[in-house]
């Protein structure tokens, strides 16, 4: 009995695991001692932590092709992993704020963590600039005069892969995303785009490794194309069994960029082929900006950067112009937002701005995984889905 | 029917899966009487190595046995080094270090192989799909994995029913105490069975490279059902292991597959969505309460 009970200890302490604290990095980019610091609290740990990584990497790299300067002035990037837990987050906000007496923060990859972190940062007068989580708690009635987007807004994903599936005609869609905030939010947000016919509404487990019951049921629905949002390893599993399942020669299947980015491509391989991928941005952009972005990055770190690479970039390049427009201080708050506001700086995305609710008001663009010139699966730009595209929240924010 | 038909399917494979791995830890716990939690991380080591085996030769037919020889080295150099050292000491010990044990294998795989999850191909082979069921094409990879975990039952049944090495299996598993103070070598019995455990393990995660994701942390996941198998089948029998694995993969499959339908016939579309997905996710730990309450020492409790 002793035995059984401590078994299912165990069990409850497995579950534990990835969430576990790894030892905290702190990088700093260059030497001078009056460099403003800014705060990167980020996921570098478990299978999401390759995002973090990701955004840390660009944001780095945007700061060394500048001398280790943004907007002129010296910067020091401190980075610390949250390792996808809240408290952790919180935690570390907390002694960035207090102990290190950083103003500016940056970096959370997940929507739960944001949660944790920038009430803290904002409530003591610290400016968040967020690359990535973009809930639409701070976008709606929420929202904060010190909180910036430099991403998308989260619906903003799935809205664009909605009218992307109209735009291709499919007039029966099959659905599915895990059961949580995000997953509801992802159906949510595509329906708002996607006027046709839901042939079936599935909600899958997050910790789901297994998807052959969820493949039997579209394929007995038998619909024009399916939609699915599952990030990082839940999303490889789900397309490697899609086809598997030999449904990938019948039922095209249309994602947003969290489903699809260079590195599930990689893992993937041929399986993605004539997958439909809607981004607001992608390697292969022909602008000046986003060819010099690319290279260096490429140059750098010997891997194709992902969207989260690109946020990361563009984080770095706003913060930088807003930086330029004050001097360098973040100390006067209206200064620094009227500075940062215009978006002043050229993103790889190509137009790019901040609506009244201070998130991106940004053209979207449908992407195909195809064969590259190499041979192997790429993710070729296709044409615009929605042009100046805000989010369905900016109505209800009052500054 | 048929898709019915094709849903026992999916919950048999799924069922096979968690028996490979429940077999190892059953038997360690039974036998050895330790909780090893860092039996996910073998499980990831049989993974990684046939993967990246697999990718440096283009070879399946290395990355098999690539994977289980990592996989066996590595459970029985833990058992070595880390558990020999354990045994006489309390449960919340072990667990402990072999929760150590899993931030030393995940950072590990970090180090060596990155963030990015892994690519894995399905041998030539087996890529296509086989119409078992007229007009349902089932892939024939899924096939292979319930061919193999039924012939690695029916293996170890021989093997620990017909051979001395079972018999001490099996004499280990109920009376411990006995076994030693007749002159067993119990400390190669252990390292044996802990290596086979491993083995195991191993092979279940070089099968699942092509159809889940290969990534740090994915011993973890899967962990946790196994844990429910054990559990469910009783604590030490690899019978029981058999058992409660098929029984958690299909009531696991069944519900996924059938409990939105079921339950839209009740209640509104998207609530019925929502509410059979909450409920088909708690099934399989509903079900290890009612085999506790019924059963409390499991379906075939191997200290009778």
């Amino acid at each position: 009995m002793i035995e059984r009970r401590t078994l299912l200890r165990a069990a409850g302490a497995t579950a534990m695991a990835p969430l576990l604290a790894r030892p905290a990095l702190a990088q700093s980019a260059t030497g001078q001692g009056a460099a403003l610091k800014i705060g990167m609290i980020t996921t570098l740990s478990g299978p999401g932590g390759y995002l973090g990584q990701d955004i840390r990497d660009a944001f780095a790299l945007a700061m060394e092709m500048e001398d280790g300067r943004l907007g002129g002035t010296p910067v020091r990037l401190l980075v610390e992993d949250d390792a996808l837990k809240p408290g952790q987050g919180k935690q570390i906000a907390e002694r960035f704020l207090k102990n290190e007496k950083i103003r500016l923060m940056t970096g959370v990859v997940f929507s739960n963590v944001l949660g944790a972190v920038a009430p803290d940062v904002l409530d003591s007068d610290g400016i968040y600039v967020s690359p990535n989580a973009s809930p639409s708690t701070f976008a709606g009635r929420e929202c904060h005069r010190n909180f910036w987007s430099v991403a998308w807004q989260n619906d903003s994903l799935h809205e664009s892969a909605g009218q992307a599936a109209m735009n291709l005609g499919f007039k029966r869609m099959f659905i599915l995303a895990p059961n949580y905030q995000a997953g509801k939010d992802a159906i949510t947000g595509f329906k708002r785009f996607y006027k046709g016919q839901i042939a079936g509404e599935v909600y899958t487990r997050l910790d789901q490794t297994d998807y052959a019951a969820e493949m039997a049921q579209i394929r007995a629905a038998q619909p024009d194309a399916v939609y699915q949002f599952h990030p990082g390893g839940l999303g490889i599993a789900f397309l490697k069994q899609y086809v598997q399942a030999g449904l990938s020669a019948t039922t095209p299947m249309v994602l947003a960029s969290p489903s699809m980015d260079s590195t599930t491509l990689a893992a993937v391989g041929e399986a993605a082929l004539g997958i439909n991928v809607t981004a607001q941005w992608n390697s292969d952009f022909d602008n000046p900006a986003s060819r010099r972005f690319v290279e260096a990055f490429t140059a750098k770190y010997n891997r194709t950067p992902t969207y989260y690479a690109q946020q990361g970039y563009d984080t770095a390049l706003a913060i930088g112009a807003a930086l330029k427009g004050t001097g360098g201080s973040v100390e006067d708050l209206a200064a620094f937002r009227k500075a940062m506001q215009p978006a002043s700086f050229e993103s790889p995305r190509g137009r790019f701005a901040f609506g009244a609710n201070q998130h991106p008001v940004q053209d979207w663009f449908l992407l195909k995984v195809e064969r590259g010139a190499d041979g192997k699966p790429a993710l070729v730009t296709k044409g615009k889905v929605l042009e100046n595209h805000t989010d369905a929240y900016a109505g209800q924010c009052r500054m | 029917m048929v898709l019915l038909l094709e849903q026992l399917l999916n919950g048999l494979q799924l069922g096979v899966m968690l028996f490979l791995l429940a077999a190892g830890l059953t038997l360690v716990f039974g036998i050895m009487g330790v909780i090893n939690l860092a039996h996910g991380s073998l499980y990831m080591v049989g993974a990684f190595a046939a993967a990246w085996v697999a990718a440096q030769t283009g070879s399946a037919l290395l990355a098999v046995p690539a994977g289980l020889a990592a996989a066996a080295l590595a459970g029985m150099a833990v058992e070595l080094l880390v558990l020999r050292r354990l045994y006489a000491r309390d449960h919340l010990d072990q667990v402990l270090a072999t929760f150590g044990l899993i931030l030393f294998f995940n950072q590990g795989a970090i180090l060596l192989f990155g963030r990015q999850p892994l690519f894995v191909d399905i041998p030539e082979g087996l890529r296509g799909a086989v119409e078992i069921i007229p007009g349902v094409p089932y892939p024939a990879y899924r096939l292979a994995i319930l061919a193999v975990g039924l012939l690695v039952a029916a293996g170890l049944y021989g093997l620990i029913r017909h051979t001395r090495t079972g018999m001490l299996v099996r004499a280990g598993a109920t009376h411990r105490e006995m076994v030693r103070a007749l002159g067993v070598d119990v400390r190669k019995l252990y390292t044996l069975v802990f290596g086979l455990g491993a083995l195991l393990a191993g092979l279940a995660g070089l099968m699942a490279g092509p159809i889940f994701s290969v990534q740090v942390g994915m011993g973890e996941q899967i962990l946790i059902m196994t844990f429910v198998v054990v559990v469910i089948g009783g604590i030490g029998s690899v019978r029981g292991a058999l058992a409660g694995a098929l029984l958690v993969g299909l009531v696991d499959t069944l519900l996924r597959a059938y409990l939105p339908a079921l339950l839209r016939g009740a209640m509104q579309g998207p609530d019925a969505d929502a509410l059979a997905a909450g409920l088909a996710s708690m099934g399989v730990y509903l079900l290890m309460a009612l085999v506790l309450l019924l059963r409390p020492r499991g379906l075939f409790p191997a200290h009778a």
